[in-house]
């Protein structure tokens, strides 16, 4: 009775009330995931690992606690975010990419905002925090977490919270950034579809390919690249099919339990509650608008040479948000034009958004090589 | 930490480069694996129509 009384008193004296603002953020963190359907998955884990970790005296945290071991064992090591892109990888069908390989200029675009974003972070931020922050801008999780974790990063927990909640509203975000970059015209243009047929060969090859091509120019990048690329290949060398299911299912979702929970011990009071989170969740919408802005003014600039005109709108599924992107690019067709069926080349350049965006974190761990240049 | 005593100019200048060589290794990464799905179809077809023809 007496230790409830003391806990109970902890709330009210110095910082307590910060445990209490972190129970709300938890459970809105739940909420939405519950009632708003936003990235459920690691949102309700993340929100009810904010309120364990920040329940006065918690066992779940501290020296030999069971998130604190997770944290070791499966993210401070990089491990749980580089498995699931095993599964990731397994889940994703190269073919509107291959059939159609141009398309992946537009996901090297829509990284614009994640190196605009590292630049303007860098006014506030030491520059591994900063890079940290602009890959936010990669519309994905485990990239941003790879990232900040190798970059010893202090804001893994809002970085984080700001990667997921985003990649949730891209129906709201992008939207309003792809109207006011293009004219309704623009928006009616039509793109036939016309699908190849690919060679099993082919599709063997490209992971294999991108794998070491990515790893010659940016070594740090292999072992991102790497992985969503094995998930690739266990699922198109067609002698794995039993593996490919279980990387996509119970491995992906596994993962997916501890990868939550476990980035709520970033999520301490101490750590979150600082007007640095702020400025961190408006850099972090800030990458998302300029990766979109990078996309569609990447398609319009290609439009002034080409004959077959391309919907500029496909650009900005150039960001990683698979597959959310592709189909809110695809909605928007159908919403100006009942007839625009822009689903295939979208999803092709989402696809291929999430092979560059793990290529741009790749190019900031190597980049990271040289900050200690810079002696300001 | 206050971010406002940390804000350095300098760094932003110094961070610049890092836009400009970042956009341009992807663009050079996605333009070589371009060139590469190109050829590897085109190869893949031409010795599927190989085949067809041998049959």
């Amino acid at each position: 009775m007496e230790i409830l009384y003391e806990n109970f008193l902890k709330l009210f004296v110095d910082d307590g009330w910060k445990y209490i603002v972190m129970w709300a953020i938890g459970g809105l963190l739940i909420y939405l995931a519950i009632k708003k359907d936003m990235e459920p998955t690691l949102l309700l884990p993340l929100g009810f690992g904010t309120i364990m970790v920040n329940l006065p005296l918690s066992g779940a945290i501290g020296p030999e606690a069971p998130l604190t071991t997770l944290f070791d064992a499966g993210i401070a090591n990089e491990l749980f975010p580089l498995i699931l892109f095993i599964g990731i990888g397994a889940m994703i069908d190269f073919g509107p990419v291959l059939s159609n390989p141009k398309l992946m200029l537009f996901g090297a675009a829509a990284q614009f905002g994640i190196f605009l974003t590292f630049c303007l972070a860098s006014l506030f931020f030491d520059l591994p925090d900063a890079a940290s922050i602009g890959i936010i801008g990669a519309a994905d999780g485990p990239t941003a977490i790879v990232v900040a974790q190798q970059l010893n990063s202090q804001y893994t927990g809002p970085i984080m919270v700001a990667a997921y909640s985003y990649m949730a509203l891209v129906p709201i975000i992008q939207p309003p950034v792809i109207r006011a970059l293009t004219t309704r015209n623009e928006r009616l243009i039509r793109m036939p579809y016309k699908g190849k047929k690919i060679s099993k060969a082919t599709r063997i090859l490209f992971p294999i390919f991108i794998t070491v091509i990515a790893g010659l120019v940016a070594p740090s990048s292999v072992a991102l690249v790497g992985f969503l690329m094995f998930g690739n290949l266990i699922r198109e060398c067609g002698v794995l099919d039993s593996l490919s299911e279980t990387a996509q299912k119970v491995l992906a979702n596994l993962v997916t339990i501890f990868l939550g929970i476990t980035i709520a011990t970033k999520m301490e009071a101490s750590l979150f509650l600082r007007w640095e989170t702020l400025l961190i969740l408006g850099l972090g919408l800030f990458a998302f608008i300029f990766d979109t802005a990078g996309g569609v003014l990447f398609a319009k600039f290609l439009n002034l040479f080409l004959k077959e005109k391309l919907n500029p709108m496909i650009g900005a599924a150039g960001i990683s948000a698979f597959p959310m992107s592709g189909r809110v690019v695809h909605k928007m067709g159908l919403e100006e034009d009942p007839q625009n069926f822009l689903l295939m080349h979208s999803i092709g350049v989402n696809v291929s958004g999430q092979i560059a965006s793990v290529i741009a974190g790749g190019l900031i761990l190597s980049f990271a090589a040289g900050f200690g240049g810079f002696l300001g | 930490m206050n971010f406002f005593e940390n804000f350095s100019f300098s760094r932003f200048l110094f961070s610049l480069q890092y836009m400009w060589k970042g956009m341009l290794c992807i663009f050079i990464v996605i333009g070589v694996l371009v060139a590469l799905i190109v050829g590897l179809n085109r190869a893949m077809n031409g010795l599927a129509k190989k085949s067809d023809s041998n049959d």
